[in-house]
């Protein structure tokens, strides 16, 4: 075992690093967060910058246009980007790490060819019609039907969570193609062209305030029969299959900002004045942040675990990622908690108060309880590690 | 970088699991309780034999590892409960004779104000005691001590000195201060293997045990406490292997910091887990039929010895800049 890079991959970063300290410095100002066609246009933009730079897809296979980079490459682009405050993939998120991998993997060459290139450019933005009002963890009930009528697919439903879904350009749309089968077996998944007729589209305002998702109403929407990816009723292994690409990098970023805030914490403590000293004179609350920077960096290493094993090809894929996910959001849940204690009523602002970068707590803090329930809550992430990793029964229907 | 274990990593691994199976199944640690008290000292020797005790010590004599390895020999020795001062005698190989070949079996102490509560004192050969200067040999029968009658772990057995004789200063505070490092990260590996023979045994168990006409692994609220138990053992082992790496690469990270959240973490983790394997095994984990009260005991021996949760959780934050 070893925590050393190889000649190559430190090379790699510094020819990283010396692009990001060129580029960075040339972006325009941040669009407001409300303002979506300016974010579309500045999340591509950035996109665009990458693909010119040869840093698009960076963990895309060779013959789909990526980099190719290894698992050890694309923990060094993620790590570098996040310290240096590059964007982050904002609308790109869907297309280049869902909808993106799961078209190299299971679509027609001609559907390659037709997206895959744009994704990459940023020329074309993906969003995600999977979870239903009544499918949330039980995904695979999902109930939006697909009627064949020629060679179009009738569409009518309602999907949630939809986030960029006010301007995206496809969808990446799971259907019920079969109502009769066993509920795995009758889905099938779809391209979506955004700018099809019976589309309608809601804004769903989260408890931050901000705006990413949306509920969207499909109500008779014809999709080509050409655009569905796999076989029909195959769509549940189809969109299953990026889950097998997991590499362990998926919170890579996250992690490299999280401990960064913990850092910053200890100085808003060290400046928070207390009891005629410092809130950093608390005990308690210095053992608090010490006991939170010991399990980040067991999540690091977790990581390069993990990573490890995807290179190896040891391991079973996806699985160390449940692992994962399971402490780290658990872990910002409680480290959110504390950051507000800490805030006092500096914590009831989202804005920075008083010279203190309190706002990134605060939002984190609520942005926090969402990832306890996202992809997968930790209550189904703790079915899926007692079944598949322990081996225990499934619980009967 | 490669941070998994690679195949002279697994041998070793293997190799050490085997040893544990053959010198200490269950049933030999549960008649040592009622024998030795704990210790065998044929046995010891045959740790010794086994290069349990002289990992670090430079061949032909011993086997010439780093920590990056040691640690997982200490992550086996700890996953079957190997009674006695096994990280004192590792520690001491190169500096007490016959402790690298389990000839002489050493304890350690340490010098504090009140009394000290001394564990194998009837067996051991040598009790190393370190105060702030570094490390004295004192001969264990110059120590007056008394029996501790009921000892919470029955395979530690303890004994109380109101005081501990001055000895013969053997090693100064700058080999004191590496042992701190090596010791605490080899105690949190063999908590590592406490808190992940833990998940086995409450796995096994949920697997078997049929309540409500279904076995009880199949309910949410037990299957979430194992899968709980799980994520616990794995995240403190990665820290514990990283620590070991860095201990050994110290290009590698802040090792001072990384040893510290391992010690930390594991040691929450064998405590926090045998815990939960006494609630999953239920009413019979409360009774001493049943092996799971002896990886929590000794889950609390290992939290005494190395460092203490809150200094540790105070230290690494006292690194964030």
């Amino acid at each position: 075992m070893d925590l050393r890079f190889s000649e190559s991959d430190e090379a790699f970063r510094a020819e990283l690093r010396a692009w990001l300290a060129a580029e960075l410095p040339k972006l325009p100002p941040k669009p407001s967060l409300d303002d979506w066609p300016a974010r579309r246009a500045w999340d591509t933009a950035w996109q665009r910058t990458l693909f010119d730079a040869g840093y698009a897809g960076i963990n895309w296979s060779k013959d789909v246009g990526g980099r190719g980079a290894s698992p050890t490459e694309h923990l060094i682009f993620l790590e570098e980007t996040e310290r240096a405050g590059a964007p982050y993939v904002g609308v790109n998120f869907v297309g280049l790490l869902h909808a993106g991998p799961t078209l190299a993997a299971e679509a027609s060459p001609e559907q390659k060819q037709a997206h895959l290139p744009r994704i990459l450019r940023g020329d074309e933005v993906w969003c995600q019609g999977f979870s239903e009002p009544g499918a949330g963890s039980d995904l695979a009930a999902l109930s939006t039907r697909a009627v064949r009528d020629g060679d179009h697919y009738v569409v009518t439903g309602q999907k949630i969570w939809t986030s960029f879904a006010q301007v995206a350009d496809y969808c990446e749309l799971l259907v019920r193609t079969d109502p009769d089968a066993p509920k795995h077996r009758g889905i099938s998944w779809l391209i979506m062209p955004m700018d099809s007729p019976g589309i309608e589209i809601q804004p769903l305002r989260t408890i931050v305030g901000s705006t990413e998702f949306s509920q969207m109403f499909l109500d008779g929407v014809r999709i080509p029969v050409e655009n569905r990816v796999g076989a029909e009723n195959d769509g549940w292994r189809v969109a299953m299959v990026t889950f097998s690409f997991e590499r362990g990098t998926a919170f890579v970023g996250e992690l490299v900002r999280t401990r960064a805030l913990v850092e910053d914490l200890a100085k808003i403590a060290r400046s928070s004045a207390r009891n005629g000293g410092t809130a950093w004179d608390d005990d308690g609350l210095r053992r608090e942040l010490g006991h939170m920077a010991a399990e980040l960096d067991a999540l690091w290493a977790l990581t390069c675990r993990n990573i490890t094993q995807a290179e190896r090809g040891t391991g079973v894929p996806g699985l160390g990622g449940s692992v994962f996910k399971l402490a780290y959001t658990e872990l910002r849940s409680r480290l959110g908690d504390l950051a507000m204690k800490l805030l006092d009523r500096a914590a009831l602002s989202l804005d920075d108060i008083d010279g203190i970068e309190s706002g990134i707590h605060v939002e984190r803090w609520m942005n926090a309880m969402s990832l306890t329930i996202a992809a997968g809550t930790s209550q189904i992430q703790r079915n899926i590690v007692g079944e598949r990793m322990l081996g225990l029964p499934k619980e009967p229907a | 970088m490669n941070f998994d274990l690679d195949d002279g990593e697994r041998a070793l691994q293997q190799g050490i699991r085997d040893v544990c199976a053959r010198l200490f199944p269950m049933e030999r640690v549960r008649s040592l309780e009622q024998e030795t008290g704990g210790l065998d000292r044929k046995l010891w020797r045959e740790l010794g034999d086994a290069g349990v005790f002289s990992l670090r010590v430079p061949e032909p004599e011993g086997v010439g590892l780093g920590m990056t390895q040691e640690v997982l020999v200490y992550e086996e020795l700890g996953r079957s409960i190997v009674p006695g001062p096994l990280v004192s005698t590792h520690l001491a190989a190169g500096l007490v004779e016959g402790a690298a070949s389990g000839e002489r079996i050493v304890g350690m102490a340490e010098r504090g104000r009140g009394p000290a509560i001394l564990g194998h004192l009837d067996a051991i050969d040598v009790l190393l005691v370190i105060d702030a200067d570094g490390i004295s040999s004192v001969e264990p029968s110059a120590v007056r001590a008394t029996p501790v009658a009921r000892p919470l772990d029955p395979l530690t057995p303890m004994h109380l000195a109101s005081e501990l004789p001055a000895g013969e200063r053997v090693a100064g505070p700058d080999v004191l201060e590496r042992w701190r490092l090596d010791g605490a990260a080899l105690i949190a590996a063999m908590s590592v293997g406490i808190a992940s023979a833990c998940v086995e045994q409450a796995v096994a168990y949920a697997k078997e045990r049929k309540q409500f006409g279904r076995v009880i692994g199949s309910f949410q609220a037990v299957k979430h406490i194992c899968a709980d138990m799980l994520v616990r053992a794995e995240l403190a082992r990665a820290s514990v292997y990283a620590a070991g790496v860095m201990l050994d690469d110290p290009s590698a990270g802040d090792a001072a910091r990384q040893v510290a959240g391992a010690r930390l973490l594991a040691v929450e983790a064998a405590v926090a887990n045998g815990k939960a394997n006494i609630q999953v095994h239920g009413g019979m984990g409360y009774t001493w039929e049943v092996d799971a009260h002896l990886f929590l005991k000794r889950a609390m021996v290992l939290q005494t010895r190395f460092g203490r949760a809150d200094s540790l959780a105070g230290a690494i934050a006292q690194t964030l800049t």
